[in-house]
């Protein structure tokens, strides 16, 4: 038998799920060769050194500047998700209508900092510019999330209910309360996410952490990057702590006061964003010209953007998600057995859940701003800030699924082999459904990471509001939130097929 | 004057037809009994019932269709949201009115519930959980009552209480059971399925258990 033969009669005995990772991997090796993954920072090591002193030497200077920003942070976290907690509610108990579902599909698939960087042209730096930021595209991810949640709820406790008890009723005796457990933990869960939002935020300029890291970080003083980092991990890892039901009220009433002043709105800017920067701008001074000649003006228009612009930005962005997805899947298999009751015992299994909590608690974009100082703007840092994030965090998921396993007793005595023909084979397709979950994810990342200078679509987004051109920072926004969705029934699509 | 009536059906659960063709008809004031091997279509049939006649009946399933995070007051109200406004009912949820608690409390004494009242549902027993569903529909009091195994948890004595209410509550029933000597003793009329169909259906002084043990 020839190699090809060999090749195409093992292909058939292949499972979905491995020819869909075999496909994921081929095209990912295929961008390789298109992708720039060169490091032109001169010294990377010596920054490196001084970055790895630094983290070792903690100090804060201005302690209570830093407490201000945890508590603004938090607070731009849980007065967004509290108004997402509300909006995703109602648009769940709507989610049967097809407008309202699109509706929450566009705005998820924008970004929080692009939501960020069109309210901040809106009502310039005001709380209500970070708070709106997490709270829309969080509506939509709830809305989502509740919906499911409502309708796999057990039908018979609504089935038993006397006729006539009405819609309000029901939801609130019946599928609210069944549903009650998980809506809780997922909310809970978006919490935490909330948090890496809000410190986010920071580096478009709200008073949240990134802000204060954004300008240790480029003034050199690593050891304050340590501590704020530091404090950052503490409160997230303590959240079990801190967050709980008595807590809960304190928290959301509290959070409106530490959101700062900000600057007053300008309303004038505002009418002005939605009356005339935001019209496509052949057609905002079409009075002249007759309307064939503002059409083909649009049309040019149209089409500079298209391929200066638009293309570009989605070709880097496929290219450097692919790549970075396939990165992440490799990290988490390799991570998952550190917190596996298959391969380590408790005490061995402490310092891998340390580094997972501390590798998924950090944002990827942090991640890929500290990583581009020291290499350099190329591909390499944003995939390896996104491989360490999302390889941690879907390492963790699949760690959990595989301590929930209940194996024989007459494990395989190696842990290699105990690893390849125990674990993995189980986990794999819950490991494979979490990554086409997250390969949206990854894809909406990759866009934003081009704010810090990589040619994705974030890139030319930034580029155009810098040059005051918001009509073409909206349809590249657009356009990015167009990708994720196409992505996202892309990936739904495979996960049907596997 | 006929309660309930079901004229040349075919019953099926799923994609997969179980009963028929089936005619029966309930008269008002009767309890029937329904008995038969399980899976032989018997929650089949009170589902078509229930489906059909949803307006005047109260239902117990057999897997009861409890809200196990909520208390058992809260379970036992569910049996008349109807009866109040969307409003009302969002006030007593999160705090139990008086009266309603007043109303509840005699019911689950009767069911040997009242230490539970405030207890999540969650936390009761199966056999407790049961009396729960009961109590659900006794509270209901619908004029039909529709119930799949209804003592199937309980113990002998418990199990006569809780029929003895059921038939003292609602004047028209129809229960599935699978005690062909309870049957007898709570049933006015007795009705066996065997093969898809209906095979007996006689008045309960005019059978032995004997003669209805061959349906098991």
């Amino acid at each position: 038998m020839s190699f090809t033969e060999a090749m195409l009669s093992s292909l058939s005995r292949w499972s979905g799920g491995v020819k869909t990772s075999i496909g994921f991997v081929l095209v990912a090796i295929c961008c390789l060769f298109v992708a720039d993954l060169e490091i032109s920072s001169i010294d990377p090591w010596a920054e490196m050194w001084r970055l790895a002193d630094g983290l070792f030497h903690p100090s804060l200077m201005q302690s209570s500047l830093v407490l201000e920003a945890l508590l603004s942070t938090l607070a731009f976290a849980f007065a967004g998700v509290a108004l997402a907690v509300v909006g995703g509610f109602l648009l769940a108990l709507m989610f049967h209508n097809a407008f309202v579902r699109g509706f929450c599909a566009l705005v998820r698939s924008i970004h929080e900092l692009f939501w960020a960087l069109i309210f901040l042209q809106f009502f310039g730096l005001h709380p209500l510019t970070g708070l709106l930021a997490i709270a829309i595209p969080y509506s939509g991810i709830f809305a989502r999330m509740y919906a499911e949640m409502l309708a796999q709820v057990p039908m018979l406790p609504a089935r038993t209910l006397p006729s006539g008890t009405g819609y309000l009723n029901t939801l609130l005796y019946t599928r609210l309360p069944l549903a009650w457990p998980h809506l809780v933990s997922y909310t809970s869960y978006r919490l935490e996410c909330g948090i890496r939002s809000s410190a986010i935020l920071g580096f478009v300029g709200l008073p949240t952490l990134g802000y204060y890291l954004e300008s240790s970080f480029s003034q050199g003083y690593y050891s304050e990057v340590a501590a704020l980092l530091m404090l950052f991990y503490l409160l997230i890892a303590t959240k079990k702590i801190w967050l709980r039901r008595w807590t809960l009220p304190a928290l959301f009433l509290g959070s409106p006061f530490f959101l700062g002043d900000g600057m007053p709105i300008v309303w004038g800017n505002a009418w002005r964003f939605i009356s005339e920067d935001i019209i496509p701008a052949p057609l905002r001074n079409s009075e002249a010209g007759g309307q064939w000649e503002s059409l083909s003006k649009l049309s040019q228009w149209t089409s500079d953007i298209m391929f200066n612009q638009a293309l570009p930005g989605i070709w880097n962005t496929l290219v450097l998600s692919q790549i970075a997805l396939v990165v992440t899947g490799l990290c988490a298999l390799i991570m998952f057995p550190l917190i596996s009751r298959y391969c380590y015992s408790l005490p061995g299994r402490m310092p891998g859940y340390v580094l997972l909590v501390i590798a998924r608690s950090t944002p990827e974009y942090l991640l890929a701003y500290i990583l581009l100082q020291l290499l350099g703007p190329s591909m390499l840092p944003a995939v390896i800030a996104l491989a360490i994030h999302n390889g941690a965090l879907i390492g963790y998921l699949s760690g959990r699924h595989s301590n929930e396993l209940v194996l024989r007793s007459d494990l395989p005595k190696r842990r290699l082999d105990r690893y390849f023909y125990e674990l993995l084979p189980r986990i794999y397709p819950s490991f494979l459904s979490f990554m086409l979950y997250r390969w949206e994810v990854i894809m909406r990342e990759t866009a934003i990471l081009g704010i810090l200078g990589i040619h994705t679509l974030g890139f030319f987004v930034d580029s155009a509001i810098q040059e005051i051109r918001f009509d073409v920072a909206l349809v590249l926004i657009l356009t990015a939130a167009l990708l994720n969705i196409a992505v996202d029934m892309f990936s739904r699509r495979i996960q049907r097929y596997i | 004057m006929s309660s309930l009536a079901i004229q040349d059906a075919y019953l099926t659960y799923g994609n997969h037809r179980v009963l028929g063709p089936v005619t029966l008809d309930v008269r008002a004031g009767e309890h029937l009994i329904l008995l038969g091997k399980s899976g032989c279509g018997k929650s089949t049939l009170l589902n078509h019932l229930y489906t059909e006649n949803r307006q005047d009946c109260a239902l117990i399933p057999q897997d009861l269709g409890l809200v196990e995070n909520l208390s058992v007051y809260h379970n036992v109200y569910m049996g008349r949201l109807q009866r109040y406004s969307a409003l009302r009912n969002c006030l007593n949820f999160i705090y139990p009115a008086v009266a309603r608690i007043a109303e509840v409390t005699p019911l689950l004494e009767q069911l040997g519930l009242d230490e539970k009242c405030f207890s999540a549902v969650a936390e009761l027993s199966g056999g407790q959980q049961q009396r729960v569903a009961v109590a659900r529909a006794l509270y209901q009091a619908a004029p039909v009552l529709l119930a799949d195994e209804p003592v199937s948890a309980l113990d002998g004595p418990e199990a006569d209480r809780v029929m003895a209410l059921l038939g003292q509550y609602f004047a028209t029933a129809v229960i599935s059971l699978h005690d062909v000597d309870r049957a007898l003793r709570y049933g006015q009329r007795i009705i066996a399925i065997q093969n898809g169909e209906l095979v007996l259906d006689e008045s309960a002084h005019r059978l032995t258990v004997s003669s209805l043990n061959e349906f098991y």
